[in-house]
């Protein structure tokens, strides 16, 4: 399976997600510069952490208005894979590929450190490996994850079951402790937490690397005869 | 020419962190008549001459300048006066 990592001036998570990907689950990646790419080369997209265009404006605006991310709308419009972790997310939302928009957290400070997840759905391509309501250490790093919908919005996402990942003990101040969110389709998937930073015992946890193993179980399912 | 000015705030019902913050500051000076801060930004576009050109602008601001999620907009247009 081929994933690519898109490279926005200012990305800084993703050769930690080129390494997840490479060595812990063991596929091919590439880095995908933002211009110039063709996504329809990969089977799987994912959109790394760090701060796109100096989070000018708003974080995730700028890059949200790249040609690389309406190449990303088609992609997911077909179906494939497409995970947004941190400041990945944060372009899924200005982008609309994602309800929602971040705020700053709610105490201001940027924050670093090992969070308790619940997997609060694991019916998705990203999530199927885990078990059910699971507790799971990934590590946050941001200062605007703070994630802000209309009561509206959040009564469609659970209606939708579309709410994928909650904190255990809200660090940020996010609406109904999301970390994390799918699209309805369910193969866009954001969220704040950085499975790549969990992706191998060495790092502290390994509860990361179900993520990368789920999308690629489901796309040999679909791709692979016999897997 | 003319210039557009335009200021985004957060919607009420946002909260507004650093807003209270600079509150919370402002309480530390003396002021405790301030009862809320909202923290927004203000922008100054300089556009060329254009019927439609309140109509771009709104546009703008859906598209990129503010997050229609949790921002509003509002703006002015004044004559850019020649130096």
């Amino acid at each position: 399976m081929k994933f690519a990592v898109i490279v926005f001036p200012g990305s800084n998570c993703d050769r930690d997600m080129y390494h997840a990907v490479t060595n812990a689950l063991e596929e091919e990646a590439e880095l995908v510069w933002y211009q110039g790419a063709n996504l329809a080369n990969y089977d799987a997209i994912l959109l790394p952490g760090g701060f796109s265009y100096g989070d000018y404006l708003r974080s995730g605006a700028i890059a949200s208005t790249s040609d690389i991310v309406t190449q990303v709308k088609e992609q997911a419009a077909l179906g494939k894979p497409i995970l947004g972790v941190c400041n990945g997310f944060q372009i899924l939302l200005e982008s609309g590929l994602l309800p929602g928009a971040m705020l700053q957290n709610k105490k201001l400070k940027f924050m670093c450190h090992q969070e308790g997840l619940r997997v609060v759905n694991n019916t998705t391509m990203f999530t199927s490996n885990y078990v059910q309501d699971a507790i799971v250490s990934i590590p946050i790093a941001h200062q605007e994850g703070n994630y802000y919908c209309d009561e509206a919005t959040l009564a469609s996402l659970q209606a939708n079951n579309q709410i994928v990942f909650t904190y255990q003990t809200n660090p940020n101040g996010s609406v109904a402790d999301i970390a994390g969110i799918v699209n309805e389709a369910g193969n866009v998937l954001g969220m704040m937490p950085h499975p790549e930073r969990a992706s191998e015992a060495i790092l502290g946890s390994a509860d990361g690397l179900k993520l990368f193993q789920s999308i690629l179980e489901n796309w040999r399912k679909v791709y692979v005869a016999g897997a | 020419m003319k210039k557009v000015l335009i200021h985004i705030t957060l919607k009420e019902g946002v909260l507004d962190p650093q807003g209270k913050a600079v509150q919370h500051s402002l309480e530390t000076l003396g002021y405790d008549t301030v009862k809320e801060v909202r923290v927004g930004k203000y922008m100054e576009l300089v556009v060329e001459d254009d019927a439609s050109i309140e109509q771009q602008v709104e546009t703008m601001c859906e598209k990129l300048l503010a997050n229609p999620v949790i921002e509003n907009y509002s703006y002015t247009v004044e004559e850019v006066v020649p130096l």
